[in-house]
């Protein structure tokens, strides 16, 4: 557990809370970025302004964090863009199937205490679990 | 004002996942990697999230938001067919690859081609979803989905 850093994950996190909390107490939404996103792809997308203002904010911060000494990485990803294709349909196909993702499942709908959400987030975590064991360790380890 | 709202809430929401570290998916991955060197960050996280998110939540519901004439509360409680596979389905890619919607979206900050090429194929991803709801609805069948989530 040397990767372990649970201080920044702790402030990191609640952060992520309040977010979700100020954006029920300012606009009644829920912050599920997968709905907030998924909602601007479609053909009768409703309110479009603040979806699209979450999601500029979203990429600002990072852009913001370079002003005050975080670095901006290019993230690792798999090699093969076959792999890429296939996770990004997955993910946002499955997302909007399932009604949420990280987010709007395993944070707000858990803070909601629903059990979808419950449910789903048990689900997306221990699937992702299984394919990482798989794809690492291969087959049986 | 509302627009106003969803810029700080996503900026406040991209600064959590900065600091965090979950903007990197090898971070992500190093949480799904059980029988490697687990690193449970991600855990720590969804807690705090959690802790946070929970009391607020308790907060504003019997409120009136202050940019909108209501709640909307998610209201669906039936744990169907499209949750548990729409859960699998985005839980193989997930694993595939350690991005996750917001992190994905987030990472657009870099211009890595490959992030840029991922969320096309998640949009892709949520296009068909709403093309086949669409041919459903018009088909006179009920939604698979009525509301989101999240």
């Amino acid at each position: 557990m040397e990767n372990f850093t649970p201080l920044s994950a702790a402030i990191g996190g609640a952060l992520i809370g309040l977010a979700a909390a100020l954006l029920m107490l300012t606009t009644g939404r829920v912050a599920g970025i997968s709905g907030i996103f998924g909602g601007l792809i479609g053909w009768n997308a409703p309110d479009r302004d603040w979806r699209i203002a979450f999601i500029v904010g979203l990429i600002l911060a990072p852009l913001t964090g370079t002003l005050v000494g975080y670095a901006l990485v290019e993230p690792q990803m798999p090699a093969s863009w076959t792999v890429i294709v296939i996770a990004g349909l997955l993910v946002g196909f499955g997302t909007r199937l399932g009604g949420g993702c990280t987010s709007g499942h395993g944070i707000c709908g858990m803070a909601r205490l629903s059990p979808r959400s419950l449910v789903a987030t048990v689900i997306f975590v221990g699937v992702a679990m299984v394919v990482v064991a798989i794809v690492r360790h291969g087959l049986g380890g | 004002m509302l627009a106003l709202a969803g810029l700080v809430c996503g900026f406040v929401f991209g600064w959590g996942l900065l600091i965090s570290g979950m903007m990197q998916p090898a971070k992500v991955l190093a949480f799904l990697d059980v029988f490697g060197a687990w690193d449970p960050s991600l855990l720590v996280v969804m807690a705090a999230a959690l802790a946070v998110g929970s009391a607020g939540y308790a907060f504003a519901r019997p409120r009136t938001p202050l940019y909108a004439p209501r709640n909307l509360w998610p209201d669906k409680t039936t744990i169907d067919a499209p949750l548990v596979i729409g859960a699998t389905l985005f839980g193989i890619g997930w694993g595939l690859s350690g991005l996750c919607p917001g992190p994905a979206i987030e990472n657009l900050a870099t211009l890595s081609p490959r992030i840029i090429v991922f969320v096309a194929a998640m949009a892709l991803g949520m296009a068909a979803h709403a093309a086949w709801q669409r041919r459903r609805v018009t088909a006179s069948q009920p939604p698979l989905v009525a509301g989101a989530d999240g």
